[in-house]
């Protein structure tokens, strides 16, 4: 199988990216696969494919991420799409037009793919319904980042070789996160048991009803386990409003040597990044090429995001929009 | 006899006042009630209405709606509040005094008041601000504002923050035997809220309100209505949790009422799938077990009010991404049919609702009208119970067509609307 030839099975059948729960097991599975074969092409010399040759894929991103923009545009411009970056905050936005607007003058301009950042939950959802192209969620507000959890999902399979039956601790600010939400879907969708490690402060309501393993202790809650994600905790939810400081976080839901060290002796280390070194995890871990997965984390986004474009350009673009 | 008389024959008369549901006659002169009955011997000179069978009830009185006048007639103006009003088979509506310009003096009431006599083809009263621009700071001219027609007054949806403060406002409207209003909802708990703290909030990212953000403050409010022994109508009850208390309040024999608007007890959290804004309302919606209870509330007599909650907001406030969306349902027109989902589901008894729109928030202002009586102001609508409707929000009165019913099956037709003796409303015009 290679990147040029047409993907293996059934043809992708969902017009847009919005969240993991739109995906069933079998189509998240094809989309790692299929971004299995993209990997070795993103470290070949040659880098270019002809698949989206002619398409537009326009990132659209409210907020910034230096990384997941990059990521996309890479990956964009690989498949041969013609790549547009709009920098959303220097444009219009500060003169008050809303996302609807934004996207209907998008939409004018006939993209195929919209990739979208927004800082409102369900704001990848409400473009969807408004724009005649696919749209990927790349991250909206604190609902969301579904090709997070794939590059998550492709990164275990490269480093274990599955995910069906591995033991994944996810710590730290669940209540605020996007990567935890499609971490959770997506991996217990593949058969992985997940545990989720916070304060009862950085734990969403009703968490118990996620079908996940709740630790408020991390040593209990790392025991045995094959992965660690680590969450990022924002500098400003360290004053005391939802834990008392950065020191004290560290000391119990930082993952150092010590606390990892309950862990199975042959787990990984990842962290979606930007890391606040010395809050959430310590360089030492965050740097050991034996334990750390997070630059394969990056690798994998490239391929998966390929994945992703590809699947999406097969369903066919520019259908007509809702009802406005 | 100068005024007319008007016979309404074939009735299907439902009356709370009496508990009466079943076939009778009235007899309208001028702008009163003369006679009601199973039947009623009319002079030959009274112009004939045949209700051919169809539902002759009290024009409902609505204690919870908001509009855009004075400042915001974009959203609503009185006119077509009023119109909406009358469509939906509401005959009085109390309004909020959250308008841009707040209704905290006796000038505005005034106004209010002038202006819906002239504009509104629905009865208008006016509610009026708790404390001076709703800030919760100082207590607003109560009294004078008393005196030129305000039948309550509120702080809107903007909780006063200070509990000091709440104590004085009950405590100086208790001298007037002033109704205070509340629409409990802890302002801490409740910031940045966005819909029902729970499951569906959490995976939708959404940050959440708790039931306990109502329940402690109506536990204070509560409180400091037994202190001061002021009137409070606790407003818009939204979640189970809040009921036992109130019922321990009204056993305690305080003067203590609350209303549920028509949401809370038609819709849930759900109905938000997704990240629908149309649905998106303060109180939040709540969970099926607390919409339940809340029908069990209303049946029990702990809920005494239902209200519209009407909050008309034009598409641009509402077509935005879930946080940025403004709260609020344009619902005047879709009081009475929405309400009337729970008797069509056998939940609860005709005359039980009907109360509850009808005599419950008369008995509460003082009003005469609310009922089908001798001397009571000729406030009647007819209405088809059982007439399917497709609701389509693009076809509202309102100025604003944000309605989470948008789509749905709903039965109940207003056929026609009377205010005073006069026909304000016919469904086949």
């Amino acid at each position: 199988m290679s990147p040029d030839s047409p993907p293996p099975r059934a043809p992708f059948t969902k017009r847009h990216l919005l969240q993991i729960g739109d995906l069933n097991r079998l189509e998240a599975l094809e989309l790692i696969e299929r971004a299995e074969v993209f990997l070795p092409f993103t470290q070949a010399r040659e880098k270019k494919l002809s698949t989206l040759n002619g398409r537009t894929l326009v990132n659209l991103f409210f907020e910034n991420s230096t990384r997941t923009q990059a990521s996309f545009e890479l990956a964009g411009k690989r498949m041969g799409a013609d790549t547009v970056n709009m920098a959303v905050k220097s444009s219009s936005v500060s003169k008050g037009e809303t996302l609807l607007d934004t996207a209907a003058t998008l939409n004018a301009m006939g993209p195929d793919i919209l990739v979208l950042r927004h800082a409102a939950s369900g704001a990848a959802q409400l473009l969807a319904r408004k724009v005649s192209c696919s749209v990927i969620n790349a991250g909206d507000g604190t609902h969301e980042h579904p090709t997070q959890a794939l590059l998550d999902a492709l990164t275990l399979k490269r480093s274990f070789g599955h995910i069906e039956g591995l033991l994944v601790a996810i710590c730290g600010d669940v209540l605020h996160s996007r990567v935890a939400r499609s971490n959770v879907i997506l991996l217990s969708m593949l058969g992985a048991r997940v545990r989720l490690i916070a304060p009862p402060t950085l734990m969403p309501a009703d968490v118990d009803r996620w079908g996940c393993e709740i630790y408020h202790n991390m040593l209990e809650g790392l025991a045995g386990v094959d992965v660690v994600m680590m969450l990022r905790l924002q500098l400003e939810r360290m004053d005391g409003a939802y834990v008392p400081s950065a020191r004290e976080y560290f000391r119990f839901y930082g993952l150092d040597a010590r606390k990892l060290a309950v862990a199975a002796p042959h787990v990984k280390v990842m962290h979606p990044g930007p890391m606040n070194r010395g809050v959430e995890i310590d360089s030492d871990i965050a740097d050991d090429p034996r334990a750390s997965l997070i630059v394969d984390q990056v690798e994998s986004g490239v391929a998966v995001r390929m994945a992703v474009l590809e699947a999406l350009a097969s369903h066919g673009a520019n259908e007509e929009a809702d009802d406005v | 006899m100068s005024e007319p008389l008007y016979h309404f024959i074939n009735a299907r008369l439902v009356d709370p006042a009496t508990q009466f549901d079943g076939p009778g006659e009235v007899l309208v002169q001028g702008e009163l009630i003369l006679a009601s009955g199973p039947r009623v011997a009319a002079p030959p000179e009274a112009i004939i209405i045949n209700c051919d069978g169809h539902a002759l009830m009290p024009g409902l009185i609505d204690l919870h709606v908001s509009t855009g006048e004075p400042g915001e007639e974009q959203r609503e103006s009185l006119s077509t509040a009023g119109k909406a009003a009358v469509a939906g088979g509401v005959t009085t509506m109390v309004l909020q005094p959250d308008t841009q310009t707040v209704i905290d003096d006796a000038a505005l009431v005034d106004f209010i008041t002038r202006r819906g006599r002239d504009r509104s083809l629905a009865r208008v009263l006016a509610a009026g601000a708790l404390t001076v621009g709703l800030k919760g700071e100082r207590i607003a001219e109560l009294g004078l504002m008393a005196d030129a027609g305000a039948v309550l007054f509120t702080n809107s949806d903007r909780p006063i923050v200070s509990t000091r403060i709440m104590q004085r406002c009950l405590s100086y409207a208790s001298a007037f035997d002033a109704l205070v209003a509340s629409r409990p909802q802890d302002a801490f708990l409740s910031e940045g809220g966005m819909m029902n703290m729970g499951e569906l909030a959490s995976r939708l990212g959404l940050a959440g309100i708790s039931n306990a953000a109502e329940t402690i403050a109506a536990n204070r409010d509560i409180q400091l209505a037994e202190l001061t022994g002021a009137k409070l109508l606790l407003d818009m009850i939204s979640s189970e949790a809040t009921l036992p208390r109130i019922a321990a309040a009204k056993a305690q024999g305080l003067d203590v009422t609350a209303s549920v608007s028509v949401h809370h007890l038609t819709l849930n959290e759900n109905d938000l799938g997704d990240y629908r804004t149309f649905a998106k309302l303060s109180p939040p919606l709540r969970s099926e077990q607390d919409r339940l209870a809340l029908i069990e509330g209303l049946k029990a007599g702990i809920l005494d009010v239902i209200v519209s909650g009407h909050d008309p907001r034009p598409a641009e406030e509402k077509r935005l991404p879930f946080d940025e969306a403004a709260f609020g349902a344009s619902a005047l027109e879709t009081l009475l049919p929405a309400a009337l989902i729970l008797y069509h589901e056998g939940l609860i008894e005709l005359l039980d609702l009907v109360r509850a729109m009808t005599l419950a928030p008369a008995q509460i202002l003082g009003l005469p009208q609310g009922r089908i009586a001798a001397g009571a102001p000729a406030d009647l609508i007819l209405v088809d119970l059982g007439f399917p409707i497709r609701f389509d929000a693009s076809r509202m009165i309102s100025k604003s067509r944000n309605s989470p019913y948008d789509g749905r099956t709903l039965q109940g037709k207003v056929l026609s609307t009377w205010v005073g003796g006069k026909k304000v409303f016919s469904a086949l015009d």
